[in-house]
């Protein structure tokens, strides 16, 4: 026996389990085992299942709207409202239903969900960014660079999030990009925690003193040394905050502060139909909300079982 | 303890002072003085109402005097003038304030009693039927957005319920002084979303949280003295296991203080977030302002307070 076993077969041949024939022992980096851990999971296959339908549905809305012969924001004066001028419920011309203004919900609903996503998305690549730049920054270079990240995260979180928004709404006039700008860097400060916290436990490790005796600069070290390794990471948050944002975007617009109308949108439709499912238009109020829940759930449970393939250890998922 | 203490207060003033700074420089320094006093004027201001506000906020001197003058302001306690309906903001504040209070004080009550005690059940019995169903709804809640579980709870119960029992208002609110009764009635709903959504997160940390502490050797050491099991979870287990919690609660309750918006819009109290919401309807500058700086005391505060909680409930927190 050698002191320093070569391979990993010999290892696991000296742990006394032998291999069945025609299977060798391969190395797997954390990713390929996080797949496969993930592969395995019931409920991840089926919430990734509902987000892909649910993207489907998003990106075939203007072809449903042209089969149903519905557009998102056309008013059906005649057939789509009540005799006194308010919604009316589902029927056969309508699936979901018609708003105040006569518009078909089922076609509404579809467009929602592109605005959920692009937003919910696109929110999420901002705020991830940011923190990558941010959380690589203040762990690497540490002193007075940290303390200056570090006080200005502790500004940003003193405002509560939707007092900061509304404020910047206010600031600026409320239109998409604007929601998206703001859902994005508001919510840097979570995945910048993150990043630093990686990059401190890591920054001392041999490989990294090697490539700053190759003479590497910081940018190199930081972005070429490290962020590879704290992807994993940032990936994990990432699929958490994109229903995050979803819900943020929804909430900013159900207060009207969001995405501007006539766009359809999950929290304004949700809004406007406050005012009428006291008399009995439930679908109104029904289907919009639905659908939000379905996806942020989605996203959610996607989210926890990727963190869950990651480290399968972990305990809570909001810790 | 009082090192820390001073070390502690001093950053949360230098975080106020800076966030102080931000606002002001967000909303007078971003559209310019003459916009800055129309601002204030409200929609309805006329020009001799400008000039006046131009003069009294100083906005026709240098802007660090500006500032002066805004923070000067601040520290005596005075967030403003609201110009648009003729009172102080701090009057304003001052009605808002109890509502929000009521609000977020019983709604914590609901949701640190369930979710801590969820969580404890679900990391006790670990894996089992119950931890499973008590996981998923925690899930399911965390994913519900504010208004979605707002408007189902009026749907059910507001609504639906209508004819067999008017318990359950749709909007608005009594003042506990007046009648106690009533004040309960109307905040029940706003109660139960409110701690609804908030629950779902100490579930999942008071479980983490437990499942971490009963792995420790104490606990085993408390087992093999032949200490009851429920003694061995509450006292040895739930004690260090509330320590992430306090801290989770102390900031969720001091940013609900000073936003609860949603909530306060969907069941129409005119709490602090309906404040702010009617102000940035009514585009009435100086009371967006002003709640934006009491929120943002609220948290920093609430900050303060979590910290050296953190100190009393945790001997292995060493506060130097």
């Amino acid at each position: 026996m050698s002191l320093f076993p070569g391979t990993a077969a010999e290892i696991a041949i000296e742990g006394g389990e032998p291999l069945p024939p025609g299977r060798k022992i391969e190395g797997r980096s954390p990713w390929q085992l996080a797949y496969e851990r993930l592969r395995k999971d019931r409920t991840a296959k089926i919430a990734f299942a509902t987000i892909v339908v649910i993207v489907l549905l998003a990106l075939l809305a203007p072809i449903i709207a042209a089969l149903v012969g519905h557009g998102p924001n056309q008013q059906f004066i005649n057939t789509g409202e009540s005799a006194s001028g308010g919604p009316i419920g589902p029927n056969s011309t309508f699936w979901f239903g018609t708003d105040e203004n006569g518009r078909d919900l089922f076609i509404r609903t579809l467009y929602g969900a592109r605005v959920s996503l692009v937003v919910g998305v696109l929110a999420t690549m901002i705020s991830m960014a940011l923190g990558v730049v941010f959380g690589l920054t203040a762990g690497y270079l540490g002193g007075a660079v940290d303390t200056l990240i570090a006080r200005m995260i502790d500004v940003m979180l003193s405002i509560p999030f939707l007092v900061l928004a509304i404020s910047a709404a206010y600031i600026w006039h409320p239109s998409f990009w604007l929601v998206i700008f703001i859902v994005g860097v508001l919510s840097f400060t979570y995945p910048a925690r993150i990043v630093r916290g990686q990059v401190i436990s890591i920054k001392e490790k041999e490989f990294i003193e090697s490539a700053r005796a190759l003479g590497a600069g910081p940018l190199r070290i930081m972005f070429i040394d490290l962020l590879p390794n704290v992807m994993a990471q940032v990936i994990v948050y990432g699929t958490l905050l994109i229903p995050a944002a979803i819900v943020a975007e929804a909430s900013l617009s159900f207060l009207g502060v969001g995405i501007p109308p006539p766009t359809a949108d999950w929290g304004q439709m949700i809004s406007d139909a406050s005012g009428y499912y006291q008399y009995g238009s439930w679908w109104y109020l029904f289907f919009p909300s639905v659908a939000l829940l379905i996806t942020t759930l989605a996203f959610n449970i996607l989210g926890d079982s990727v963190r869950d393939a990651f480290d399968p250890r972990g305990g809570g998922l909001y810790v | 303890m009082i090192r820390f203490l001073v070390r502690r207060i001093a950053q949360a003033i230098v975080v106020l002072w800076a966030t102080s700074v931000v606002v002001f420089l967000l909303f007078f320094v971003g559209p310019g003085p003459s916009q800055v006093a129309r601002e204030f004027a409200g929609r309805l201001g006329t020009a001799a109402r400008i000039a006046q506000i131009k003069h009294e906020l100083h906005l026709d001197q240098p802007l660090y005097l500006q500032y002066l003058h805004w923070a000067g302001n601040l520290l005596r306690g005075n967030l403003g003038t609201d110009y648009y309906n003729g009172v102080s903001v701090d009057t304003t504040v001052a009605a808002a304030a109890p509502v929000t209070i009521s609000l977020v004080l019983g709604a914590a009550v609901l949701w640190i009693g369930y979710g801590v005690l969820s969580g404890v059940i679900s990391a006790v019995r670990s894996r089992s039927l119950l931890d499973r169903s008590v996981t998923t709804a925690a899930l399911f809640f965390y994913s519900m957005p504010t208004f979605v579980l707002g408007f189902s709870l009026l749907w059910v119960l507001a609504y639906k319920l209508s004819p067999v029992t008017t318990y359950f208002p749709f909007h608005g609110y009594v003042a506990l002084a007046q009648n106690p009764g009533q004040w309960f009635e109307y905040l029940i709903l706003p109660w139960l979303t409110l701690a609804m959504v908030t629950a779902a997160g100490y579930t999942r940390l008071t479980r983490g949280s437990m499942l971490d502490v009963m792995n420790e050797d104490y606990i085993r050491t408390a087992r093999s003295k032949g200490m009851r099991e429920s003694r061995v979870v509450m006292r040895h287990g739930l004690r260090s296991a509330l320590t992430p919690v306090i801290t989770l609660a102390g900031l969720d309750i001091g940013t609900a203080l000073g936003g609860a918006i949603i909530v306060e819009v969907l069941f129409g109290l005119p709490g602090l977030g309906w404040v702010t919401v009617q102000a940035i309807t009514n585009q009435d500058l100086p009371v967006i302002m002003g709640v934006v700086m009491l929120s943002a005391a609220f948290v920093v505060v609430a900050n303060v307070i979590v910290d050296i909680l953190y100190a009393v409930l945790d001997p292995r927190v060493r506060l130097n």
